[in-house]
């Protein structure tokens, strides 16, 4: 398996919490013998109603998963991170990320990314103003950066109030920081990912 | 000091490296028909054996139909491709007909194989269940069982530790599923996340063997890792003369080993929640995740009510269960009842069921299927007369297998349809696509098919 250094793309801002892996993929389709051809099963029931924001042509393309907390709960089955590479996704990021399902994802090379809720909430909230924001992920220093679209205050006061909150909170700890700084007289966001194992 | 969960993760170590997860020896790798077939093509790949297929056990549970209709064709090419994996790399394997064959949480601890201080791993979350003996068992994926097949070995970070504490009694119409819906509700679904919870006190001393079973098997619903119950008399109990289980002077070695497994005094955990039994109530889930849950005699919650960070979950939630905020539970009434699956499908689950239904008729309306987890407990249920009590009741009396617990059998809710269940999940289309599923205890279960609305024992004249 190639390493995966860095995840440069744009993002489905799904938001949804407790996503588990009978909606990433349903059962029916684990009566199959093979390791593909997962991606039209994923989140099968959802894409019926076409306001289900996959079958949204603005994030066509999308790479990035955002989630709302335990993403990936629930049964065992690496068919869940199956059907999510093969429709293309190679990330998600959210809150928390359910023990097995992150086991599954790093076996495939599908990355987990586990950081503060407000991050994600910001990450979301910026992908839906504008759907062609750009996330890197960079795996090899754990962080996650976007550009926020300028001309636009919520985000910013997102940031504002998030920033200061967490690293209170989090003095001393090695726990999640995030940091935010203004780059080229744009709001820039760096989240630092929680180290979540070593990719091989 | 250690705690039970810490031991026997110790003991397991093959090898460990800073900034690595630890090499882990498994005792027992379980092997079923769904999450199995890619990890062996993978070692046919690359000319690999199985390296402890005498560590390694399979049978057929998820797919296989639990009556006499054939399975369907992508089923049964399956169902054979697990026959022909346990012939070519030398498992045994319990196919459907044999008298072994069950579900694979159900079958293991019923012959003996599941003993304490074991590292136990399956293709399937619910193998925490084999927690209840004092073994450390969790799920693993396919790529996974790919190298604990190659290996016996498996590579995993280790996990926290977390300790449910519950004390006092419990009230007379609660089963062991009421406490860890309880737990679930308090705790929430990643309540358990990165640790493995080990279940104290009075309350979890006083189950049987089935009541730790079940509770342990729910250990995933709240995220953990897996669950635990230091082994004691009740576990030894259960153990002397099952068929895998150590005899004569084996057996008096094994007792002095597992008896050293508990949690010394004194060692710490990650984090403690403490449940007192004697407040806890039969519990019915109204939502699509397992925390979402009120007491028999609760109503359906108001999102509006709920904490921030529950809010939205429940709305959607109600919007798929066609629920109103306000409903009494006791007033909704039900489509089907399905008792089985991994957490409640054993002798006891059985009988407290057929005690509620003895005598009575299912609602008519109602669809109820009685699935034994394997069948050794369809044998030893009918040895008791318990079939007849249900079908005379108007119950379907099926063989073993998952059945209707996860929708991938021809044991199906139809869209729309609700069902109490003693199975472990109630997501969207869990047990069927537009299905709608409520856990509950067997006795819950089996009053709910007689009243044809939620109810307990007791709602019963």
């Amino acid at each position: 398996m190639e390493p995966v250094r860095n995840i440069v793309g744009r993002a489905l801002p799904l938001a949804r919490a407790d996503v588990d892996t009978d909606q990433i993929i349903p059962s029916h389709w684990l009566k199959r013998l093979e390791r593909t051809g997962y991606g039209p099963g994923l989140f099968e029931a959802w894409r019926k109603d076409p306001a289900f924001v996959l079958n949204d042509p603005r994030y066509r393309g999308a790479t990035v998963l955002l989630a709302g907390a335990n993403f990936g709960g629930g049964s065992s089955r690496e068919h869940a991170v199956w059907a999510l590479l093969d429709a293309g996704f190679r990330a998600v990021i959210a809150p928390r990320v359910a023990d097995i399902f992150r086991n599954n994802a790093l076996r495939n090379g599908f990355v987990p990314v586990e950081v503060d809720a407000d991050t994600v909430a910001s990450l979301v909230a910026a992908v839906r103003l504008d759907p062609a924001t750009t996330i890197t992920i960079d795996v090899e220093h754990a962080t996650v950066q976007a550009p926020w679209p300028s001309g636009d205050i919520r985000p910013r006061r997102v940031l504002a109030h998030a920033a200061p909150r967490r690293s209170r909170r989090h003095r001393g700890h090695a726990a999640p920081r995030a940091r935010y700084r203004r780059v080229r007289g744009e709001a820039t966001g760096v989240a630092a990912a929680r180290p979540i194992a070593v990719l091989r | 000091m250690a705690t039970l969960s810490e031991k026997v993760w110790e003991r397991h170590v093959v090898r460990r490296a800073a900034g690595e997860p630890d090499l882990l020896y498994v005792d027992l790798h379980l092997v079923h028909e769904v999450t199995s077939p890619q990890a062996f093509e993978g070692l046919r790949l690359l000319k690999r054996r199985v390296r402890r297929p005498d560590l390694t056990l399979a049978t057929m549970d998820h797919n296989v139909p639990t009556n006499d209709e054939p399975a369907e064709e992508i089923s049964a090419r399956q169902i054979d491709a697990m026959a022909r994996n346990a012939r070519e790399f030398g498992i045994r394997c319990y196919p459907t007909g044999d008298p072994n064959q069950g579900i694979v949480h159900v079958i293991s601890p019923q012959l003996g194989l599941t003993q304490p201080g074991m590292t136990i791993v399956c293709g399937d979350s619910h193998t925490s269940t084999h927690g209840a003996l004092g073994a450390l068992a969790w799920g693993i994926g396919t790529s996974e069982i790919e190298h604990v097949l190659a290996t016996q070995t498996i590579a995993q970070t280790k996990p926290g530790t977390m300790a449910v504490t519950v004390e006092g009694a419990l009230p007379a119409e609660c089963a062991a599923k009421d406490v860890i819906l309880g737990i679930i509700a308090r705790i929430g679904t990643a309540g358990g996340t990165g640790n493995v919870i080990e279940y104290r006190g009075a309350a979890i001393r006083a189950l049987s063997m089935e009541g730790r079973l079940t509770i342990c098997n729910m250990s995933i619903e709240a995220g953990a890792r897996a669950g635990m119950v230091a082994p004691d008399q009740v576990t030894f109990a259960w153990l002397e003369g099952r068929p895998f289980a150590p005899k004569g002077a084996q057996w008096e070695r094994a007792l002095d080993d597992w008896r050293s497994l508990a949690s010394d005094p004194g060692a710490t955990y990650s984090r403690e929640v403490a449940i007192d039994a004697s407040v806890l109530r039969p519990y019915v889930t109204w939502g699509t995740n397992p925390a979402q849950s009120v007491t028999i005699d609760g109503v359906v919650p108001d999102p509006d009510a709920l904490p921030d960070d529950t809010r939205e979950s429940a709305r959607r939630a109600l919007r798929y269960q066609d629920l109103t905020p306000g409903t009494p539970m006791r007033d909704i009434r039900v489509d089907a009842v399905f008792i089985g699956s991994c957490s409640n499908a054993r002798l006891e689950d059985l009988r407290a069921a057929a005690d509620v239904v003895r005598g009575r008729r299912v609602r008519s309306g109602i669809r109820g299927l009685v699935v034994p987890g394997s069948m050794g407990v369809k044998a030893d249920a009918e040895r008791e007369g318990l079939d007849r009590i249900f079908r005379d009741a108007g119950f379907e009396w099926r063989d073993a297998g998952c059945s209707m617990c996860l929708g991938m059998n021809p044991d199906i809710l139809r869209p729309g349809e609700r069902c109490a269940s003693t199975s472990n999940r109630n997501f969207e289309g869990r047990q069927g696509p537009g299905g709608r599923t409520h856990l509950v205890s067997p006795a819950v279960a089996a009053a709910t098919a007689i009243a044809g609305h939620f109810a307990s024992p007791s709602d019963l004249r």
